[in-house]
């Protein structure tokens, strides 16, 4: 039996479960313009306050998920992965080859999602928490059942958050590692370098916001002017500098050796829980 | 003899020194609309490369700086550390007390400005190389003859190519060990934090992108919800996960220590050099 794609310009997105991760995609997916609010929808069973919030911007909300797989071509399944096998089980008969099927539960491999609805266009993706504000780091693979165009209508949505890049699924526990847990080691970083100015004498308020923006402007440099970190520190650190001072207390304090370890931990991590 | 405001609507800016800053900062001004490009000058002596660079989105570029001053009512001085003094006193007879004069040279108090310059009308300001990519973390600082009027202006310029904060200028070194040298930190982090990803099992090319994006995306999160560093790392931190599991890490590894260190031996670099 032939999977139809799904149509490109009249498609419709539902989410299962009301959560801040849907909220987000949501949010950003209007704001973006790649999908009006009224083809979004979402089913709140009894929290008035996650109803309030969607309809506050245009979504439509059911009171049960059936009615959202009824009514969407594209469902994602934004549930906590402690409940996502639940959540597809009781759907399982109201689903089909017609929809094209998401999961964004963290852990939650392409197989089992595939066992517990008995569909394969299954397409998992691995967002992370900067999705509230525009800017994720997502990652997706695609089920067995699920085309390159069904990868582009996902790449879209998920585009409307930030960046979305595609890998293989046996990568996801390093990604998970990376992205799904880096941004933690930031606002580390960020506390750091506010304190850090703090010690040389700045207000709090000043420290902080500088530690912020530095680090933004930092990273849109690399991801900007695609040039390797190793290339753009040379070009900012002059001789006998302040900046190579800073450099050689990074260097004495072994901090990219500890980024390093902190990567592979959580990823050793992930992999522990994805085969309890 | 009273200061007169530069009229608001109208005023023209000029760059000594045609180099990275003041292209950064000319494109983020034209780009942003805060002054159309024919209301902004500066002068090439010889370097017909810096001559096009800057005709090439509409700035006017003069032979000699003495046209620059005459046709500007905004100053900026963007040459090196190293010749500030020789650019700014050969100047000199052509300054006066109806133009807003702007340093951005790294280092320069305002009192050696004002001394070699015979005016006091003097905004000191430290941006830091995001400028480039428009995220900059500038901090300015007025000048005994500077009106709050004249950094209301000056603020609207390096606000064309980022964050622009003010403080009192005995914290300058403090602001050079942590804005001005950090982005060397971050990409040093964002290396490490690729490097981590590669262990853990992914490609490069997709380590290196989610590293910088998962940077990006953290610190958009600290600057737009205004929460504590300590607050976001507690909401991303589940039980027993991933994440915690990483910073565990970080704590073992005395990673925010090591930041903290950078910034404080910078910022006494600074002060090291201001007092050569």
């Amino acid at each position: 039996m032939e999977i139809l794609p799904i149509p490109a310009e009249s498609f419709k997105v539902g989410f299962i479960g009301a959560g801040k991760m849907a909220e987000s995609i949501a949010r950003g997916v209007v704001a973006s313009g790649v999908l009006p609010p009224n083809r979004i929808f979402t089913a709140v069973h009894s929290n008035l306050n996650r109803r309030d919030v969607f309809e506050s911007f245009g979504v439509s909300v059911f009171s049960n998920s059936e009615d959202v797989v009824k009514e969407s071509d594209v469902v994602i399944f934004s549930v906590k992965p402690q409940v996502v096998k639940k959540a597809v089980m009781e759907l399982r008969s109201k689903l089909s080859k017609n929809k094209i099927l998401v999961s964004v539960a963290a852990g939650i491999k392409l197989k089992d999602l595939q066992e517990w609805s008995g569909q394969d266009r299954f397409i998992r993706v691995m967002p992370n928490t900067p999705a509230a504000v525009g800017e994720a780091a997502s990652v997706m693979s695609l089920g067995t059942g699920a085309t390159e165009e069904d990868g582009e209508i996902v790449a879209k949505l998920f585009g409307a958050v930030g960046k979305i890049l595609k890998a293989d699924e046996k990568m996801f526990d390093a990604v998970t590692g990376l992205s799904g847990s880096g941004p933690a080691y930031i606002f580390l970083a960020i506390e750091a370098l506010a304190d850090g100015g703090v010690a040389a004498g700045l207000p709090r308020e000043l420290a902080l916001s500088l530690a912020s923006q530095t680090v933004l402007g930092a990273a849109t440099m690399v991801s900007k002017t695609g040039k390797h970190p190793g290339v753009l520190k040379d070009d900012v650190t002059s001789p006998g500098g302040t900046t190579i001072a800073g450099v050689h207390e990074l260097e004495k304090g072994s901090f990219r050796a500890t980024l390093m370890n902190a990567v592979v931990a959580a990823a050793k991590r992930s992999k522990e829980l994805s085969q309890n």
